[in-house]
């Protein structure tokens, strides 16, 4: 099975089991892990489902497209390492993935 | 003052679930006035995603979400329901009796109705300006950050910062830029989602040294009583720097609120409204409540849903609507009577 770890503004993590194919939003919302709304279900239309790919995660799990780019300009405290974690699809290279979740969502 | 509008019911919220309340209540010839705070119908089909296809609306294998509000809105045609857009309800005071409930319902703008019942068809509440995540921002809110421009003269003659790439940060950056004494727009990347001719519009300015543009994002802001004097901003290479202005303006765009609908007493649980599944109303008579904003054992929050309980509510309101008249069950493909209300017959 393929795991990621979401680990909180406050530090805590939580390691999840998650479906190839489904989307790193999908997998938090599927198993209630905090700090992710994901308000628009995964339409890549409200920056809301924001994370932070860890750093040497972040050229397996790639760059934003143009479209997810814009969307993150809605986003608070974006970095380089930001990402709209509906726009990540699980895929096996991902076992492991560890993301950081904001403080705050919007 | 205002002329109070009189109709049979108010309807809060014009998404889907709204918009199709309009035509069971049509039907038994119930009319309606719609109040939505977004300045366009269809809620969060058409502010999320409109573009984005819909797979379990019945009859349509697929649709988007546009395309489903400009079917709901040509199908409710017939029915003639006025519109109340950009304006949030901020009270609604009952004003009858359980037996004969009679409302009235006030927004933001100073529209104020009576009627003798409402729906709320909220969905995930308002939609409301996005607020960045700055520390003490709440402070200078209304005095020196404003999330919406509601008279550009307030902020004449004033250092304005405005934040963002879109449509509404670009599009005040160009309207504010003559009366200001100095704009800068500040976004977090050198690309901007804008319309291109308001890009170039704002790069001309830049050019020229009319306005400023910086690269970065708000971390802090600096002032006292709610007076800002400067905004405390971080570049993208980690630089620190300060921006001085008196008013600022963030553009992030849109999130749902719950928002007001916890003051209208009425009883919530959970941030949602519980109904009972007959009539789906309240716990207050005469006002029900339909689609994402209801919960009862069971909800599921699905567009279908929310047209099932449109359709059961209306049945209840006509008895709100005309205590006197039978109401007779008929269906549009056999009532002449129906068809008639439809304008087809």
């Amino acid at each position: 099975m393929t795991k990621i770890t979401f680990v909180d503004f406050q530090g805590t993590s939580r390691t999840v089991e998650a479906e190839i194919g489904a989307t790193v939003m999908e997998t938090a919302v599927r198993n209630g892990v905090p700090g992710i709304e994901a308000e628009c279900g995964g339409a890549c239309a409200c920056a809301t489902c924001h994370v932070y790919v860890e750093e040497q995660w972040r050229s397996a799990v790639g760059e934003p497209a143009a479209m997810e780019e814009d969307m993150l300009d809605f986003a608070s405290d974006v970095r380089p390492n930001s990402r709209l974690s509906c726009q990540i699809k699980v895929k096996p290279e991902l076992d492991g993935l560890v993301v950081h979740t904001p403080e705050r969502q919007g | 003052m205002t002329e109070t509008i009189e109709t049979d019911v108010v309807i809060i919220g014009a998404g889907p679930v709204g918009l199709f309340a309009v035509f069971e209540l049509g039907l038994l010839d119930i009319k309606a006035h719609l109040i939505d705070i977004l300045p366009k119908v269809g809620g969060q089909c058409a502010e999320l995603y409109p573009e984005k296809p819909i797979y379990d609306i019945p009859g349509f294998p697929i649709v988007t979400g546009m395309g489903l509000v400009d079917n709901l809105m040509k199908q409710i045609e017939p029915f003639g329901a006025t519109f109340h857009l950009s304006q949030m309800v901020t009270e609604v005071t009952p004003l009858g009796t359980p037996v004969a409930p009679r409302f009235r319902v006030v927004t933001d703008a100073g529209t104020t109705f009576e009627c003798k019942s409402v729906v709320v068809a909220a969905g995930g509440g308002s939609f409301q300006p996005k607020k960045p995540p700055i520390a003490g921002i709440e402070e200078f809110e209304e005095k020196s950050v404003f999330y919406a421009v509601r008279k550009m003269e307030a902020l004449r003659d004033r250092s304005i910062l405005i934040v963002g790439g879109g449509d509404s940060a670009l599009d005040w950056t160009l309207n504010l830029q003559p009366i200001a004494r100095r704009v800068t727009l500040m976004h977090r990347r050198d690309e901007f989602r804008a319309a291109p001719h308001s890009v170039e519009r704002m790069r001309k300015l830049v050019e020229k040294g009319e306005m400023d543009l910086r690269i970065g994002q708000v971390s802090g802001l600096r002032g006292a009583d709610g007076r800002m004097e400067a905004a405390l901003c971080k570049g993208n290479d980690g630089s620190v720097f300060e921006i001085a202005c008196d008013a600022m303006l963030p553009f992030f765009g849109l999130t749902m609120k719950l928002g007001p609908v916890a003051e209208w007493g009425l009883n919530l649980h959970e941030n949602l409204i519980p109904v009972d599944t007959e009539k789906f109303e309240t716990s207050t008579p005469g006002i029900f409540a339909i689609g994402d904003i209801n919960t009862y054992p069971g909800k599921l929050k699905l567009i279908l849903s929310g047209f099932h309980e449109a359709a059961l509510a209306a049945q209840k309101v006509h008895r709100y609507v005309y205590p006197e008249k039978k109401l007779l069950f008929q269906y549009t493909t056999s009532s002449t009577n129906l068809q008639k209300k439809l304008g087809v017959a």
